[in-house]
Order: structure tokens, then sequence, then C-alpha cells
């Protein structure tokens, strides 16, 4: 079912995100408390991080169908 | 000279115009000034231009006045030319009309007389026109009738070219010749008759004539004599009486004779009158061969003439001689006559006769005799001396006399012989001319022989050219008659047998049609038979579409297109049919249309909200603003689809507007050609629906056929093959 792709897809998109984003954050903390005296600039900076990466993959995943592969033809 | 002219009047004008346009309030006074210098300008050229045109005019009138040629130029290229030269001239001089017509009309009207009668032809030109050499020309003055008018029926002959007249035919033209030849010498015949019997009576009645004043003359001669002899007093008394009665019948003989003479003359002069009427007449007739005779007749009258003229002076000269004689025996027996008067005057006794009475006269009257006879010989010496006085002047007068009458006898013998030797000089001419005529004719006649030849000749090699020509002619016509015969008879021997072949053909032919429709209705039979297995196992396959739920497939349809396939093993058109049958629908079956229309909202809902998304544009972002657009685009969910798309309806909401509209009048297969025109992540998204629907369709389309088949055969319209 080729309609259910994209629904596949926003679910793979938004768990990734999830995962990213709370996996950024628990980094980000834990660096901030651990190596950064608690500031909020590790938080934001691995949150942003992981939204980033969860932003790309997304998008990747959206695009892959588009995306050109080449072959190097030996 | 006239471009000068034109030039000046132009600038004239041009002047005059300018001055005009350019008139401004300032400008009246000079315009004025300028206007009347141009003008008098203007009018000097104008003048001039006029004079120029009139005189051209009036040197053309002149000109075509004197040369008509030039006046028939002119009317010729200038069109009412012609009525100003009437109105100038008077009408143009008439053409020159040739005067060639005369002489041709003449001659027609000279050979047609010619030829109805031989009436006389005076024209040289008639003879002019003949191609004959000079001698004939010679002859002119009396012109041979036959002579032209035979040279006139050959030339018709001999094809001269004569316009007026038309050939007439050969027979006709000897039959007229030979008419003409009969005529003539008919006429000939009578007139020689008639010449040869004047001629005969005339020779006679001259030659009695002649004859009669010979018999005057002898006649004559024998009174004269015999007076002569009377006279003579030498003769015996007795034979005096007899003398006297012998003169007296001399006289009367001679007298007769004269008579005689007289009356033959008159008769002879008669004949020789006629003769010459009948010869004027003869010669008035003008038939050439007869001219030898006329001469001759002519001769001869003229001999007779001179005879007879001869003989006359013979007569009249012995009757002088007699009247002479006469004469002096008159006065001799006038002065016997006196003597014895006077002697009966003085002797009243003696009678006549007085020497016999010698014896019975007395001393006295002899006395008186003698006295008497010596006075007579004293009167009669006196009146010798006087008549010897007067003798000269007698002599002379008597000279005169004779010498007037020799005069006028030399005349009349001078104008005789004159008239005579006219007559034989002329006589002369007319033989020399009959002569020259009959060389002439000669020659004429052989020309005409050699002209005939020619004409026989070419004739001849025309008539071969000709035989030669008709009959190839006639070659190629029966030759084209009998291919023509031949082509026919082949055309309808060929319909025959086309006509024969025909039926035979179409009787066949329905022989096989009546065969083949017997074994097609067995066909049909089976055929039908076949149909309705065919159509039960078609039944059974549309009974298993039925059994599709609302999202799950039909049952596979293998079992039933495997059925039709056993059933219908022989049927190529149902085993294609059947073998047409996507795999994909014999596996695992097809979707109802219900379930694909469902399913269908849920791909339009998602194809509107990706409908941004295709290969260039595929980022979050591009996916956020799709959302965005599917959330705030407004638009009808239906609408009627257009029977012919234009490009902007291909954007993605109206296809599914097109597509929603057609799904939901039950017509899958336009909905799914919109779904097909979806592009990008639309599409995408829609490719299995359409897939499906794809399928769908197909194995419908099958079926519908199949049972289609399956009816029609069924129905028994339709033959297998």
């Amino acid at each position: 079912m080729s309609e259910k792709e994209l629904g596949q897809k926003w679910d793979r998109c938004l768990a990734d995100c999830a995962v990213k984003i709370g996996t950024g954050l628990g980094v980000g903390i834990v660096f901030s408390v651990v190596f950064f005296k608690r500031r909020t600039l590790p938080i934001t900076f691995c949150t942003g991080l992981g939204l980033g990466m969860a932003y790309s993959n997304c998008q990747n995943d959206f695009k892959s169908h588009y995306v050109l592969h080449s072959t190097i033809a030996k | 000279m006239l471009r000068v002219c034109w030039k000046g009047a132009r600038a004239a004008a041009r002047q005059c115009v300018c001055a005009k346009v350019t008139g401004q309030p300032l400008q009246h006074c000079r315009r004025y000034t300028t206007a009347g210098e141009s003008g008098s300008t203007a009018g000097k050229i104008v003048a001039a231009s006029l004079l120029t045109v009139g005189g051209g005019v009036s040197g053309t009138i002149l000109y075509a006045k004197w040369d008509p040629k030039f006046r028939a130029n002119v009317e010729k290229s200038i069109p009412y030319s012609d009525q100003l030269f009437e109105m100038a001239l008077g009408p143009p001089p008439p053409p020159l009309v040739p005067l060639q017509k005369k002489p041709a009309k003449l001659e027609p009207l000279q050979i047609s007389s010619l030829s109805e009668a031989s009436k006389e032809s005076k024209q040289p030109k008639a003879k002019a026109k003949k191609s004959d050499p000079a001698p004939l020309a010679a002859v002119e003055e009396a012109p041979a009738p036959p002579a032209p008018k035979t040279f006139e029926e050959e030339c018709k002959e001999c094809s001269h070219p004569e316009p007026v007249l038309k050939e007439r035919s050969a027979d006709e033209v000897t039959a007229r010749l030979a008419q003409q030849d009969k005529a003539e010498h008919d006429a000939l015949m009578a007139l020689t008759a008639g010449l040869e019997e004047t001629l005969g009576s005339t020779a006679k009645v001259t030659l009695q004539s002649i004859g009669a004043q010979e018999v005057a003359l002898t006649a004559i001669a024998a009174h004269t004599n015999k007076i002569k002899e009377a006279m003579d007093s030498q003769t015996p008394p007795d034979k005096k009486s007899s003398q006297w009665r012998e003169l007296n019948e001399a006289m009367s003989e001679r007298t007769r004779a004269v008579d005689e003479a007289g009356e033959a003359l008159l008769k002879a002069k008669e004949e020789l009158e006629k003769l010459r009427s009948v010869i004027n007449y003869a010669k008035g007739s003008k038939i050439h061969a007869a001219r030898p005779q006329i001469l001759a007749a002519e001769e001869n009258l003229h001999n007779m003439i001179v005879d007879l003229d001869a003989v006359v002076t013979k007569v009249q000269n012995a009757q002088t001689e007699a009247t002479i004689v006469s004469q002096y025996s008159e006065l001799v027996n006038e002065a016997k006559v006196q003597f014895q008067k006077e002697l009966a005057s003085i002797t009243p006794e003696i009678q006549a006769n007085w020497k016999g009475l010698t014896g019975k006269l007395s001393a006295d009257d002899l006395n008186a005799l003698i006295a008497h006879a010596h006075r007579r010989i004293d009167q009669l010496n006196r009146e010798l001396a006087e008549q010897r006085v007067r003798e000269q002047i007698h002599i002379e007068t008597a000279l005169e006399q004779q010498k007037l009458e020799n005069k006028k006898a030399v005349e009349r013998a001078v104008i005789s012989a004159l008239e005579h030797s006219h007559e034989d000089m002329r006589l002369e001419q007319e033989k020399k001319m009959e002569e020259v005529r009959e060389v002439m004719e000669a020659e004429m006649r052989t020309q005409l022989r050699r002209q005939a030849a020619a004409h026989t000749d070419h004739l001849r090699d025309v008539l071969k050219v000709q035989e030669q020509e008709l009959r190839e002619e006639a070659l190629e016509i029966l030759n084209s008659k009998v291919m023509e015969q031949e082509t026919r008879y082949r055309r309808l021997t060929q319909e025959q047998l086309d006509t024969f072949t025909l039926d035979m053909n179409s009787a066949y032919a329905r022989l096989k049609g009546i065969e083949e429709a017997i074994d097609s209705h067995v066909i049909a039979e089976q055929e039908a038979r076949k149909a309705h297995h065919l159509w039960l196992s078609v039944e059974a396959l549309n009974y298993t579409l039925r059994s599709a739920g609302a999202d799950s497939p039909t049952e596979p349809l293998d079992g039933a297109v495997c059925a039709i396939k056993e059933r219908c093993a022989e049927n190529e058109f149902a085993q294609a049919l059947a073998g047409a049958i996507p795999d994909e629908s014999l596996s695992r079956g097809i979707y109802s249309e219900a379930s694909l229309r469902a399913r269908f909202y849920d791909i339009r809902r998602l194809a509107r909200r990706v409908a941004l998304i295709d290969e260039t544009r595929n980022s979050l972002y591009q996916y956020f603003l799709s959302y965005l657009q599917a959330v705030l685009l407004f638009e009808r969910e239906q609408e009627a689809p257009p029977t012919k798309l234009r490009p902007e309806d291909l954007h993605t909401f109206k296809l599914l507007a097109y597509a929603t509209y057609s799904i939901e009048r039950g017509d899958l297969e336009l909905a799914a050609k919109f779904v097909n025109q979806l592009r990008g992540e639309s599409r995408r998204v829609a490719q299995d629906w359409l897939k499906e629907a794809r399928l769908t369709l197909e194995t419908k389309q099958v079926i519908s056929l199949l049972s289609a088949y399956a009816n029609a055969t069924g129905l028994g319209t339709t033959q297998a093959p």
C-alpha cells in the first residue's frame, strides 16, 4: 500500500525525532551537569543536535525515493 | 519645342498656383503684380500653344485633302478624325476600281455567242487570247468562224483557265462539235450546190448570149456586106432586086439577131447578177471550206463578164460600122431618089429605070436631059469645089468629133479595162489569201494535234495515279472493315463465354453457399452449445467477482478461469481472453469497486497533503508548506471534468476533483485516468491504488468481454471462425 508509506515514514520520523531529542536532552543534561557546571548551553546544544539529527534523518527518509544513486562503472 | 512650351506653361501655372496658395494678407499687392506678370506670360504661352495646335490641325487637313492615302491612315489611327475630315473636306474619294473585268466579260460573251450560233465575231481579243503563233493573227480581217469555234472547244478540253465559263462534259462537247461539223458540212454542201447551180445556169446563159451576140455579129457583118454589095452598081439590074431582097432579108435577119442578142444579153446580165448575189451570200455565210469555190465562181463570173463585154463591144463596133454603111447607103439612095425626082421633074414621062429608056427618048428630052445633066454636073462640081474648100474644116470637125468619140470610147475602154484589172487583182489577192489561209490552217492543225497528244498523255498519267490511289484506298477500307468484323466476332464469342462462365460460377457459388449454409448451421448449433457452456462459465466467474468483501479482495479467480479454459478449449477467442486476465487477479483476486472507492478518499486526502512534493521539492519545509496549502486551499470536492483537458487543469487539486466526481458517478476508469495524471509524491502515494484499480478494470473488462462474447454467441448472431 503506497498510501501507507507516508504514514509509516511519518511514524518513523516522529519516533526517531523523539528518540533523538530525548537522547540529546539526556546527553545534554549529563554534559551540562558533568562538564559544564549546570549551564543550559550543552542541554540546548545537544537537544538541538538531537533535533537537527532527527530533522535530517526525517528529511532524508522523505527524500530517499528521489535521491539518485550513482554507481561507479567498472 | 513642345517640351519648352510645356515647361513654360507648367512654370507659369505653378507660379499662379503658388501665388494663390501662399497668399497671405501682407503679400496682397505683391500677389496682384506677380499674378499679373504670370498672367501675361501665361497668356502668351496659351496663345502660342493654341496657334501651334491650330496650325497642326489645319496642316493635317490640307495634306489629307491632297493625299487620300494619308487621309486614310489618319482616319484609321485617330478615332474621330474621319468625322472631322468629312466635315472639312467632304466624303473620302472612292477607291480605284480595277479595269480588269471588261476584257474578261467580253470574252465569255464572245465564246457563248460563238458556241451558240455561227455568228460573225469581229473581236481580235478572242483570237489574241489564244496561244496561237503569229500567222493566225495575220488573217484577222477575215475571221474564219469554224476555226475559232473548234479551237475554243478544244481550249475547253485542254482546261484553259477561264473563270467565267464552266467546262462542258466531253460528250456534250463532241456532240456539239459533231453537230457543228454537220451543220457546217450541210451549209457547205448547200452553198456549193447553189453556187454550182447558179454558176452552171449563168455559164449556159452567158454562152447562149455570147452565141447570140456572135450570131448578131455575123448577121450585122453579112448585112453590111450585102449593103456594100448593093452599093456597088456592078451587078446587073435583075440581080438588083434579088440583091435588095436579100438585103432586106439580111436586114430582118440582123434585126432579129440583134434583138435576140439583146435579150440574151439581158438574161445573161440577170444571171450574172444572180450569181453575184449568190456569191455574196456565200461570202456572207462565212464557211471556210467554200472559199476556193467562191473564188472560182467569182473568177468565172469575172471571165464571163469580160467575155460578154468583149462580145458586146464587138457587136457595138459592128453596129456602128453597119450604121455608117447604112447611112452611106441611105445617102446614096437619097441621091438616087433625088436624081430620079429631078429627072422625073424634067421628063415626067420617063418613069423609073431610065437606063432602059435610051431608045425612046426624043432629042428634046435628051437635050433637056443632057442640060440637066450638065447643070447637075456643074452643080456637083460647084458642090465639090465647095466641099474641097470646106474639106479641111469638115475634116477637122470630123476629126474633132472622132477625137471626142475616140476619147469617150477610150475612156470607156479604160474604165472597163481598169475594172477588169481591178477585179483580176482582187481575185488574185483572194486566191493568195486562200493559199495563205490553207497553209496556216494546216499549221494550226498540226499544233492542235500536238497539244491534243500532250493532253492525252497528261490525262493518261493522271488517270494512272488516280487509279493507284483509289485502289489503295479501297484496299485500306476493305482491310479495316474486315478487321472490324473480326473484332466484333471475337467480342461476341468472348461475351458468350463470359456469360456462360458467369452463370456457371454463380451456380457453383450458390451451391457452395448452400453447402456452407448447412455446414454453418451445424457449426452454429455446435457453437451455440459451446457458447452455452461458455456462458455458464462466465456466469460462474461473475459470481466469484461478487465474493469481494469491503476491504478484502475476491477469491482468486483462478478456478473459474480454469473452468472456462477447460470448457472452451477449442474456442480461441475465449482462450485468448481468459489468458488476458492478469495473473494477480487469478492468484489473489481483485478488489471491488466499492472498496476502491473508499480507498480513494484516503488517497485523495493524502495526495492533497503532498501536492507540492516532487523531485525538486522534497524537504521537510516543503512538506510543511504542502500541508499548509492543503489546509488553506478551498475548492469543490467534486468537479465535472470537461471533455477536453487544458494544461492548467493538470494540477493535483483539479485532477483529484475530477477523479472524485468520476468515482462518485461510478466511472472508475476515468477516475483512474485522472489519478494517472498526478505527478510527484501524490502519484507515489496513489501508486498502489492505481495498480489495484488497473487490475480491477482489466479483469472486469475481460470478464465483460467474455460475457458479451458468450451472450453474443449464445444469441447465435456471431459465427465462430
